[in-house]
């Protein structure tokens, strides 16, 4: 795939841009301080004097979050640094109690690795990772409770995160689009952070540049802080770049700015001069001494890392003979890929993804229900699946039955039994039947035999209808044919 | 190295502190004094010289990951100049 260009009056520019993602580390307490991350308790209450910035008070590194970040770190294929230190960045916040943010800079436990996008027209893209380290959350501030004041919560100060650094690989919106719905499912799969970028928990920055097809090097960038969906960082990207070509186009000049996304609009407008946020004069973090793994910790790790996206793609097309699309679908997300894993188990695999993506997701939409909570089991979806495969009962009567199973959570195998669904392929008895819908029709049958072929499908469903729809279909269709011919 | 007077107000805006115009002189001096001192480090010959991180010839230690602190929202608001419903609150800071 192409990358966007935008097309001005005495130029074509291509979009240049890399991320920066914050992930929330999911662990039971923070990273430098023994308090709890649950969200949602009451106002200032999983805070300890360390999160509060009290004088005296020394961090101490969760083991559980560096943990989290190496396993995060296997999964982007990334080089694990064996030494890593703690930085302080310093500015001055309302919501950043210490004074300083403890986080890492010159040496980061994660270095160079990379992702593989999959674009629209079926094509795949490499995006390098720059690196990800770890380091404090700032406190949570709400500005709309009183005119004059901000309201300072400091539950979420000093929960771990993850801050992951793209390499400016990305060309276009589509393929930041398709990297963070990427990151976000490796974060899930290797369960290292929940990746909701509406509770925040996944936030993203995005750097924005143009240049000129064919130019050399990079042109100033802007960066675009907490875009809070996938769409919204889309959208920012675009109409950023298109006002970087405008700007250029009438002789002006870019600044290198932190700009603020209007949801509402769609636009950016300036922020904060970067000349004086960015001077953070960072110093190593004396409270924390350096960061060393060894080899057996990385190995150790490393068996604990569970199949990844891509991986297990890969194997349930070639394996289980999904097509690329459906594949790439149910791996989305690990729930799905393990449920239809269950149910596709010594059935045909190709027929649970159909029933599971066609029938079983409707069904969960209608009933507004999560996968975990449906009423239909991956075992029992799989004997369903096997009762079609099997001829013991037709296409038809499994919808049925499906609808049955949605309702009472029911095991298709007993269902079928208890109401006499049982598809007829004994061909005496449904010779009977033809017999009886051929000798009722002698119109028919002629205009049949004049060639009217497309009669054959009424003749059909007449069999069916007085099978109760139990016959086989394809049984049914073939006797028909003889008998007529 | 030296100190000038915009870089003593760059980081007296940095740190929001507040330094009076008649005092920005002797803070300049101040800084320029701390700098010269620290400056001797400069006469050692580091070639081939790792920085050093800390003195302590030790690694460092980590915490399990369990709570062991919180519900003291109360200890946590005791010092603070302005609290509401349970919230430190501030000048208001919107961009």
């Amino acid at each position: 795939m192409t990358g966007m260009i935008i097309e001005g009056k005495t130029a074509s520019w291509e979009v240049i841009c890399g991320v920066e993602i914050h992930c929330q580390i999911i662990s039971k307490s923070k990273i430098f301080s023994g308090a709890s991350t649950h969200y949602g308790s009451d106002t200032n209450e999983n805070v300890s004097f360390v999160d509060a910035g009290m004088p005296g008070m020394l961090p101490t590194l969760n083991e559980h979050c560096v943990y989290q970040a190496v396993k995060t770190g296997l999964g982007l294929n990334a080089k694990i640094n064996k030494y890593s230190a703690f930085a302080r960045k310093n500015y001055f916040y309302a919501d950043l109690p210490q004074g300083y943010q403890i986080t890492q800079f010159q040496y980061p436990i994660v270095g160079e690795g990379h992702v593989t996008i999959d674009l629209a027209d079926g094509s795949t893209k490499d995006i390098g990772i720059e690196r990800l380290h770890i380091e404090q959350d700032a406190a949570k501030s709400i500005h709309d409770m009183a005119p004059d004041k901000s309201f300072i919560d400091l539950n979420r100060a000093g929960v771990g995160l993850m801050e992951i650094v793209t390499k400016p690989d990305f060309r276009a919106p589509e393929e930041v689009g398709a990297f963070l719905r990427k990151l976000r499912s490796i974060l899930r799969y290797l369960g290292t952070c929940d990746g909701n970028m509406d509770e925040g928990s996944m936030r993203c920055d995005v750097n924005v540049s143009v240049r000129k097809v064919g130019e050399e090097g990079y042109r100033t960038r802007c960066e675009m802080k907490n875009v809070n969906s996938v769409k919204f960082v889309m959208q920012a990207i675009e109409n950023e770049a298109k006002r970087h070509v405008e700007v250029y186009e009438s002789g002006g000049k870019i600044e290198q700015e932190t700009r603020k996304f209007d949801a509402s609009t769609g636009l950016t407008k300036p922020m904060r001069k970067k000349e004086y946020a960015h001077d953070y004069r960072y110093f190593p973090e004396p409270d924390l001494l350096p960061l060393v793994l060894d080899d057996d910790y990385i190995a150790k790790v490393k068996t604990d890392m569970v199949e990844l996206p891509d991986a297990k793609r890969a194997r349930f097309v070639k394996e289980l003979g999904l097509t690329a699309y459906d594949a790439a679908v149910i791996c989305e997300n690990k729930e799905t890929a393990d449920f239809f894993e269950k149910a596709a188990l010594g059935h045909d695999a190709k027929k649970v993804a159909n029933w599971l993506m066609g029938d079983f997701f409707a069904m969960l939409n209608e009933k507004k229900l999560e996968l975990k909570d449906s009423p239909i089991t991956a075992e029992n979806l799989g004997k369903l699946v096997e009762l079609v495969t099997s001829n013991v009962i037709n296409g038809k009567t499994a919808k049925d039955v499906f609808v049955i199973m949605a309702e009472t959570g029911g095991d298709p195998e007993k269902i079928v039994e208890e109401k006499g669904l049982k598809q007829v392929t004994d061909t005496g008895a449904i010779e009977a039947i033809v017999d009886e819908v051929i000798a009722s029709a002698p119109d028919n049958v002629a205009a049949y035999k004049a060639g009217k072929s497309n009669l054959l499908g009424w003749f059909v469903g007449q069999v069916m209808k007085k099978s109760q729809g139990k016959a086989n279909p394809a049984i049914v269709n073939k006797m028909i044919a003889e008998k007529l011919k | 190295m030296a100190i000038d007077k915009e870089t003593v107000k760059k980081i007296a805006f940095l740190s929001h502190l507040k330094i009076d115009d008649d005092k920005i002189e002797e803070t300049e001096d101040e800084f320029n004094k701390i700098l010269n001192w620290v400056e001797q480090l400069s006469e050692v010959n580091t070639d081939g010289v790792e920085p050093l991180v800390s003195v302590n010839d030790t690694n460092l230690t980590l915490r399990q990951d369990v709570v062991t602190e919180g519900n003291q929202a109360d200890a946590v608001l005791k010092n603070a100049p302005q609290a509401q419903y349970g919230y430190f609150t501030v000048p208001k800071v919107v961009e």
